[in-house]
């Protein structure tokens, strides 16, 4: 028995020493490459996901992803589960050797071994979505994605400020009291509920004042449940979510609670309290990335989705929504279009009591988490304009944040 | 089912359709088949069920699990260090447990090591990139899994508490320390650290080689340590009975703690080369749960180190296979793996009733005094 094993562990070290060797290829420059066109039906997508339908954020791409295929009639190679690491290089390898010409990777964390694998194999594509480095690391066929989701929560904001105006004010109270079940402090939730925040203050006819509570991951079903009733303990008449779970649209529906949610139509899981939804649909960014592959052009390598190109999206009205809700959303939606409206209007929110007139936001991603780049302009805090992936991350007067009680 | 002795099955007077007897010694031999079997057993039940969930056909499913595995050259690297870190955890859990510790912390253990790592990465790669800092890396991940496993070790030693508890309860610390200082690095408030640039750990043609050789030559160290070494013996006699060790004159406290150092050293070996090898970054999930599962590589294998190898690359296999069915299949939701590596497991643990007893069935006309 001992023999077998030092023969198996000599083999072992065989093996290794010898793609030791033969693993030592060159480096290839992205400048080597030629795009080439690409036939449809020989076309392979490659999708990875950080987990699987179960979750409301995943759902939202492999949805997405299954239309523009089967619309564009190219085949796709999903994995599902992938953790932030190097399973997702090893995941984007496999994709590569299963014959995939251009690779989508779904969650932020994925970034850095999305570029790991564009390097190590500039002919094909690789996208991804909610990342920042595309811009600052170049390489040529790494590309980020993202869409202009504070309009949509903007959006949603209105009808949730029109629901508060129904419900009307507190006794003994002169302002009305929203809450917020947020993943992490990160640009992308801050971004997010500020946008909503303001779209329901727009219309609201008093002051909104907005607890928001952090569960430290994207998917807690339990964390998000405990902090969305945390939030109507302390008194919130309206809770929204950036976080992928159904807790806290459970949680509303238990408490009677109205709820805005994200990503989908929460109607079915809590049809009393379900007043809207905003979303972005990832099928307009497949299609084009499919469109690309196929004629054989380059991809942008930062590719921001709007209203306008479909990207950003509200899901059915909740039937409890308040009177005149789909009029007035269409009318702001209109003038969101029209660029009549900016979102963040520095006229329209306060910083520590005063208006924002400059700002640094950490646009170009070396890693340093340094804002370089100044971002308000003609009285607007520029969003998503520098770069597709939101840097808004400034707290803002009336938005507080709280820990669990 | 109906316990009897021969004896008093004799005295009944409706006779059960069978009953059970003990069996001696079993020859490697007819367990290895009753493994085997068990193994097949699963595959066909497993089968079954996807075409009856799936509606695909058993043997699509079976190609995809060795395609999975073997389908190309970077899924072989794949498995091979996936197979390396199963048994490298479940090597250190091995001295523990046949001192029958009951260590189910190594998940904390192999985390803190992989956060020292990744910190000591991030916070002096600028600094001293290179071998000095490898070496940093490797003191400090050996020193904190040692940290993590000393204390219920001495806890346990001093004032005799809950081993199981205590070493669980570590995993969700050191889950919880990891996010902290996640948030704290990562000051954008993604809770994401990404690629750290620096403290890479040589790499030997891919990122699976040096894991591969390091966990070889951990096991050959470990047989040795277990069957030929003074403390090999001593942790086993402890294992058998704490008093019999006493009456020799065996130190039990100190075994105790010397061979929960022991494991932890290895978890922390194992988190290093996680973070500074494999990774090159850190996560709360970047254990994946391995802690755990080695406690099942370890108990499939008899606590036989030679075995693990083989139980190690069973779990290995059946999670990049069953992965690989998810995909082939084109299935939305990937519960189903688990549900492919849960049957074949619980068939093969369910097997080791058929090691140990044997049944005899009634119909026929029995001699007596059969054994």
């Amino acid at each position: 028995m001992k023999k077998l094993v030092s023969l198996a562990l000599s083999a072992v070290m065989a093996c290794g020493l010898a793609a030791g060797i033969a693993g030592c290829a060159k480096d290839v420059k992205v400048s080597d490459y030629e795009i080439k066109p690409v036939k449809a039906s020989d076309l392979k997508v490659g999708l990875i996901c950080l987990h699987d339908e179960t979750s409301t954020y995943d759902k939202n791409f492999i949805d997405a992803m299954d239309k523009a295929c089967t619309a564009k009639g190219v085949s796709v190679v999903k994995k599902l589960g992938i953790p932030e690491d190097n399973k997702c290089f090893e995941a984007a390898e496999e994709l590569v050797g299963a014959g995939c010409n251009v690779i989508f990777a779904d969650s932020f964390g994925h970034e850095d071994f999305m570029m790991q694998a564009a390097i190590k194999y500039p002919n094909v594509q690789f996208c991804h979505a909610t990342g920042t480095k595309s811009k600052t690391h170049n390489l040529g066929n790494y590309h980020n994605a993202f869409a202009s989701i504070y309009e949509g929560r903007y959006l949603a904001g209105v009808v949730a400020g029109l629901k508060l105006n129904e419900i009307g004010l507190k006794e003994g109270q002169d302002y009305y009291q929203m809450g917020y079940v947020g993943a992490f402090p990160y640009a992308e939730v801050i971004s997010g509920f500020t946008s909503f925040y303001l779209g329901a203050q727009s219309v609201a006819n008093a002051t909104i004042k907005m607890e928001v509570q952090y569960t430290s991951s994207w998917y807690d079903v339990e964390g998000e449940q405990k902090a969305a009733d945390n939030l109507i303990t302390r008194g919130a008449q309206l809770i929204s979510q950036h976080a992928d779970s159904m807790g806290a649209p459970n949680a509303c529906e238990t408490k009677k609670v109205p709820n805005v949610s994200y990503n989908v139509n929460t109607s079915n899981g809590a049809p009393e309290t379900y007043l809207v939804a905003s979303r972005i649909n990832w099928q307009p960014y497949f299609e084009y990335m499919i469109d690309c592959v196929i004629a054989g052009d380059q991809i942008a390598t930062d590719w921001t989705g709007t209203i306008a190109t479909g990207s950003v999206e509200l899901l059915g009205l909740g039937k409890n929504v308040a009177a005149g809700t789909a009029e007035k959303v269409a009318e702001v939606k209109a003038q969101l279009e029209a660029g009549e409206i900016n979102v963040f209007d520095t006229a329209k929110f306060t910083v520590n009591g005063a208006a924002l007139t400059t700002y640094l936001a950490d646009v170009k991603d070396y890693g340093d988490f340094q804002g370089e780049t100044e971002v308000i302009k003609d009285g607007v805090f520029q969003e998503s304009k520098f770069r597709s992936a939101p840097y808004f991350d400034i707290l803002i007067d009336n938005i507080t944040k709280i820990t669990q009680d | 089912m109906n316990m009897k002795t021969v004896n008093s099955g004799e005295k009944a007077v409706k006779e059960p359709l069978f009953h059970i007897v003990k069996r001696n010694a079993v020859p490697l031999k007819q367990r290895i088949l009753i493994k085997a079997g068990a193994i097949v057993l699963s595959m066909i039940v497993c089968g079954l069920l996807g075409t009856i969930l799936t509606g695909n056909s058993p043997f699509t499913m079976y190609a995809s699990l060795i395609k999975g595995n073997f389908g190309q050259e970077s899924k072989i690297w794949a498995m091979l260090q996936e197979t390396a870190l199963l048994l490298g955890i479940s090597l250190a859990l091995l001295p523990a447990f046949k001192m029958k510790f009951w260590n189910l912390g190594a998940d904390g253990q192999v985390l803190v090591g992989a956060l020292v790592s990744a910190g000591l990465m991030y916070k002096l790669g600028a600094k001293t990139d290179g071998v000095l800092l490898n070496l940093l890396m490797l003191v400090c991940s050996v020193g904190a899994g040692v940290i993590w496993a000393l204390i219920p070790a001495v806890f346990k030693a001093k004032w005799k508490t809950n081993e199981t508890l205590f070493t669980l309860m570590m995993n969700y610390i050191a889950v919880g320390i990891t996010g902290y200082m996640i948030n704290q690095w990562a000051t954008s408030g993604s809770g994401t650290m990404g690629v750290i640039k620096y403290g890479w750990l040589p790499e030997l043609g891919n990122k699976s080689v040096l894991t591969i050789i390091v966990v070889a030559l951990l096991t050959a160290g470990m047989v040795i340590y277990i069957k030929y070494s003074k403390h090999g013996y001593e942790l086993t006699v402890v294992g058998e009975s704490e008093n019999t060790a006493r009456y020799v004159g065996i130190n039990v406290k100190k075994v105790v703690i010397r061979t929960m150092i022991v494991s932890g050293a290895i978890c922390g070996l194992i988190g290093l080369l996680l973070a500074g090898s494999i990774n090159h970054t850190i996560t709360k999930t970047l254990v994946d749960g391995r802690g755990f599962t080695a406690v099942l590589v370890t108990w499939l294998a008899d606590f036989n180190p030679y075995y693990m190898i083989a139980t190690a690359f069973l779990v290995a296999f059946l999670k990049s296979g069953s992965a690989q069915v998810i995909t082939d299949f084109k299935l939305n939701n990937d519960a189903f793996s688990a549900i492919i590596t849960g049957i074949v497991i619980f068939f093969i643990i369910g097997c080791q009733f058929f090691v140990q007893y044997r049944l005899i069935f009634n119909s026929k006309k029995k001699k007596k005094g059969e054994n």
